[in-house]
């Protein structure tokens, strides 16, 4: 679905990303996990079309498409979602509202109808109860004024909302009490087939738990320096990064 | 001396003894005292520190006429786009600063709502009674007006009455002067503890250039409730210099918002009184304006008894070359002690030809009193960009959905929710997006 070959990115005059080299397939769940800093949200912006990052080499392929060429927009449309470690808060514009603009855009930019008042609201009740969310967040701002776990759940809400083909999931775990990250794993599993991805990034097993990976792979210093399979993420767990960053002085 | 204000001065002569109020001594002898300060005076220029960032030059330079006509040959039609549909309302409708009877609704039965020329014939008492009273005397263009204004909307609302519907009031220009200079005035009497809602509007309806310059005056009595909408949306060929002043006694409560899409220039001199205790004063507007369009924002608030709440919070987006004035004075007298004055200009600049000179101005003579002001200029948050963006929503539309929400915050205080709708409308047509976003 995705291949990421000997990618590097910057920001400003310093390079973060040095040589990433990831392939995520149909179906599988992967997990990357690595030591504050080590360009992991780095990865990800790249990956859904963020300006600031400036991609100096490699390059990055979405089912034949050159990924690097889109605009974000563009790369939504074809199904690329990022669940951000940090949501935006956008006073005035609602939640509601924001979701409904951005199925039917997405709709536009994939040549199809806009969909009708009458499912969107029935999918808009489906998800939110899905996510246990109180009808009331659709009516409020866009994550203004909301708690550290309510934004993250209102994330996956969008997700769930706009069914992208892959998900990156940024520490969507943090901020979230042990009964929301059950219900938001919950969530994600639910939208899982055989046709779409995760990427999952999380610095705990906690949430490996409830979406269980194929791969994990360890980000140190802007490349990917081991990966294994879910064993490795309680390894982890159990030893810290010492020994990853003593393999790669 | 500008070619114009000779016009105007000669053309007085001529005009004095038309003017109904010349038959009340002291209305006469107040238009001739306007018009001697204004030959003392003339235009301002940019000398003037109140006119710094708005020169007249080039809207003044024009041949304008000054003794205008009315125009048979506008139609109900032609101004239905105006009005607010779908909702019945009170209308005074002026073309050239003329009456014009037969596209307006008036009524005298529970409340006056009727113009300026017939009121200074029936009431000429209580014209002399507030006339000027408000306004004050030495502003330039409030002298000019005062001299020759002698037709606009009389509202008079007696004690413990709410008028039933809103009213509006529709300013129109044609050709028929070929470039024109008007002059309207209105006078709004509020009694005590009586509502009212007030939409009005100026609108250039031919392809010949006009200047307006208009004075209204509002009069608060006790425990009143005044809501009074500017809708500012002409054409790049038409100046408009609005002089608002309201007086307010004890716990009325008055909401100005003034919404200024067009126009070529337009400058707002929006002035409150707050002349007793416990008045509320509300002003608030958003302005979204382009290329050739200047729209200049002069707002006082003059606090002169304790215990009042002052809310101003104006918008504005800027396109093109488009450029804004916001300059926004509060005095707090000595006596006026706790004062609540909340000011607040947020300026958004969408390409970088635009500009904005933007000038809170607070004058504070109270130790008890809670004054807070803040003014920004910016461009668009690029972080929120950015999530719009990656949830698959395009760049201008992202843009627009933003900047409409930015503007929206300030349409919170409209009451006529068909006025509102209908501004929401405009803004999303200004901003270029798709009302699914707005509604
Ligand atoms: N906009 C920026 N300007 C300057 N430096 C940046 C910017 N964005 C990221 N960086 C730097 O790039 C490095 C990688 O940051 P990134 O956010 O990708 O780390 P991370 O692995 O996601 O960390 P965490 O686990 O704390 O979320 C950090 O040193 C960070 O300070
Ligand atoms: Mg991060």
């Amino acid at each position: 679905m995705i291949k990421i070959k000997n990618l590097h990115a910057r920001v400003e005059e310093k390079e973060i990303l040095k040589g990433i080299n990831l392939e995520i397939k149909p179906g599988e769940v992967h997990a990357i996990m690595g030591p504050n800093g080590s360009g992991k949200s780095t990865l990800s912006n790249v990956i859904a079309g963020r300006e600031d990052y400036k991609v100096t080499g490699g390059s990055i392929d979405f089912e034949g498409a050159d990924l690097l060429d889109l605009d974000p927009e563009e790369r939504a449309h074809k199904g690329i979602f990022l669940s951000f470690q940090y949501p935006i808060e956008i006073p005035g514009v609602t939640v509601s509202n924001f979701i409904k603009t951005a199925i039917n855009e997405t709709r536009k930019g994939r040549g199809e109808e806009p969909m009708d008042a009458r499912e969107m609201l029935s999918k808009m009740r489906e998800k939110s109860a899905l996510l246990e969310m109180d009808k009331s967040y659709l009516s409020r701002s866009l994550n203004e004024g909301f708690s550290g776990g309510e934004k993250k759940r209102n994330e996956i809400f969008q997700m769930a909302m706009l069914e992208p083909k892959l998900a990156i999931l940024d520490e969507t775990d943090s901020g979230l009490d042990i009964d929301a990250l059950r219900i938001v794993a919950n969530g994600v599993n639910k939208l899982r087939n055989a046709n779409n991805a995760v990427l999952v990034i999380t610095h705990y097993q906690r949430l490996l738990d409830h979406i269980e990976p194929d791969f994990v792979h360890v980000l140190y210093n802007g490349k990917i320096v081991k990966s294994g399979d879910k064993n490795l993420a309680i390894e982890l767990e159990a030893k810290g990064y010492d020994w990853i960053k003593e393999e790669n002085v | 001396m500008t070619n114009l204000a000779q016009d105007l001065l000669s053309s007085f002569v001529v005009r004095e003894p038309q003017l109904n109020g010349g038959r009340n001594l002291s209305i006469a002898a107040l238009r001739k005292e306007a018009l001697d300060r204004f030959e003392l005076t003339g235009f301002p220029s940019t000398k003037d520190e109140e006119w710094k960032y708005t020169n007249l030059k080039p809207v003044l330079k024009h041949d304008y006429k000054i003794l205008l006509k009315s125009d048979d040959a506008v139609a109900f039609s032609d101004i239905k786009q105006f009005l607010l549909s779908d909702l019945d309302t009170y209308k005074l409708v002026f073309i050239n600063g003329k009456y014009s009877s037969w596209l307006s609704e008036t009524t005298h039965s529970e409340f006056d709502i009727c113009t300026f020329a017939s009121a200074l014939n029936k009431y000429p008492d209580t014209i002399a009674e507030y006339l000027g009273k408000a306004a004050p005397k030495g502003e330039t263009f409030v002298d000019l007006n005062t001299a020759f204004a002698d037709d606009g909307a009389f509202i008079r609302i007696k004690n413990n009455q709410t008028v039933d519907k809103p009213i509006e009031v529709l300013y129109l220009t044609t050709e028929e002067n070929g470039p024109s200079f008007s002059q309207v005035r209105n006078l709004i009497i509020v009694g005590q503890n009586a509502e009212v809602q007030i939409v009005e509007r100026h609108q250039n309806l031919g392809s010949t250039v006009n200047f307006t310059n208009f004075v209204s005056e509002i009069f608060a009595a006790q425990d009143s409730r005044v809501s009074y909408y500017k809708i500012q949306n002409d054409v790049t060929h038409a100046s408009l210099v609005d002089n608002t002043h309201v007086l307010q006694e004890r716990q009325s409560n008055v909401h100005v918002g003034t919404y200024s899409f067009g126009g070529k220039l337009v400058r707002n001199n929006l002035h409150f009184y707050s002349a007793g205790e416990h008045c509320e004063s509300h002003m608030d507007g958003v302005t979204i304006i382009g290329d050739g369009q200047t729209v200049d924002h002069h707002t006082l608030v003059d606090h002169q008894e304790p215990n009042c709440y002052s809310r101003e919070l104006y918008k504005g987006i800027y396109l093109g070359k488009g450029h804004g004035i916001f300059n926004g004075k509060v005095i707090v007298r000595q006596k006026a002690q706790k004062t609540n004055a909340f000011q607040q200009n947020d300026n958004i600049l969408l390409s970088n030809k635009a500009h904005i000179d933007a000038k809170p101005q607070l004058e504070i003579f109270a130790d008890d009193v809670r004054c807070s002001h803040g003014c920004t200029i910016g461009q668009l948050d690029k972080n929120a960009l950015f999530y719009l963006r990656s949830r698959g929503i395009p760049k201008s539309e992202a843009q627009g959905l933003m900047t409409y929400a930015f503007a929206s915050d300030a349409l919170e205080y409209v009451k006529v929710p068909q006025l509102a709708t209908r501004l929401n409308l405009v803004i999303a047509d200004k901003l270029g997006i798709n009302l699914e976003f707005a509604l």
